[in-house]
């Protein structure tokens, strides 16, 4: 394993990160709810009735890049993956994070700071899998 | 009405984090993934920025026993480890690990306005609408 210094952003991360927790914070201390992403849009595909707190919740994530450019430029979002592999590894992520009712949101960021011991399992079970995945994928098949 | 806003925010926020920490581009998330190759450490101080002010709160709110707008805390109960879990969060991580994304990013940088961001979204809604066709107990967990 080499550092990649250059791309290392220690700053940008850790104040993006916080205000991740911050905002994890703010819907359980005033809604009660847990932010997690998959079990936020999974309610609405259950059409469960209180919709309304999750679609403005989903609304509040589609619109943030648009009050970014109010004050900045977008930072660069680069997608390398072909379209196959994207509608692969979107049909993983949906059905999976459903399964395992929660994803990085909800079992990262809310279940750890609840210190849940599933939380911590999924938390590292995904990670171990993602780490895997980028291994064979870049240095077995592609090396 | 109080708690769309408060949900709208708290997304808002949660967006915003996403994209100054880096988590809504895939080419970090990836960097983060390749532990073998040119390891970019960054994704790990998301987590921990997160965690470091989601934990106190959490607790803190979780003591108090309602929101702040009075509203029930709505917990998970289940803290087993089974199966699902651990299927679950595997599939979730093998697609992490091809794409780059997790389902809150996928919406964000769907908010950028890219289309290959939002064929992912599109793959991850039917892959959550694919889970809930073939769950028998949705039923009982849309009650």
């Amino acid at each position: 394993m080499t550092i990649d210094w250059i791309a290392f952003t220690p700053t940008t991360a850790l104040a993006g990160g916080a205000l991740i927790g911050l905002a994890s914070a703010l819907l359980l201390a005033f809604n009660g709810r847990i932010a997690g992403i998959s079990g936020v849009i999974g309610g609405l595909i259950e059409r469960r009735p209180d919709s309304s707190w999750r679609l403005a919740f989903i609304a509040g994530l589609l619109i943030g890049p648009l009050v970014w450019q109010i004050f900045a430029t977008l930072p660069a979002t680069k997608i390398e993956a072909n379209y196959f592999t994207l509608i692969t590894a979107g049909l993983l992520v949906g059905f999976g994070t459903r399964l395992a009712s929660g994803c990085t949101s909800g079992h990262g960021v809310c279940g750890l700071s609840r210190l849940s011991v599933r939380s911590l399992g999924a938390t590292t079970i995904f990670m171990a899998a993602g780490f895997a995945t980028v291994f064979v994928m870049r240095h077995l098949l592609m090396g | 009405m109080k708690t769309t806003i408060t949900a709208l925010l708290a997304g808002l926020i949660f967006g915003l984090g996403l994209l100054l920490s880096g988590m809504a581009n895939p080419q970090k998330v990836l960097g983060f993934l390749d532990l073998a190759g040119n390891w970019d450490p960054s994704l790990g101080l998301v987590m921990f920025g997160a965690i470091a002010v989601g934990l106190p709160i959490f607790q803190l709110i979780k003591s108090r026993g309602k929101s702040l707008l009075g509203k029930p805390l709505q917990l998970p109960t289940t803290s087993k480890v089974d199966r699902r879990l651990v299927i679950g969060s595997l599939l979730f991580g093998i697609g992490w690990g091809l794409a780059g994304f997790c389902p809150g990013p996928a919406i964000v940088a769907t908010g950028t306005g890219q289309q290959k961001a939002l064929l992912f979204t599109l793959a991850m809604l039917a892959g959550m609408g694919l889970f809930h066709l073939s769950n028998p107990k949705r039923i009982q967990a849309a009650g």
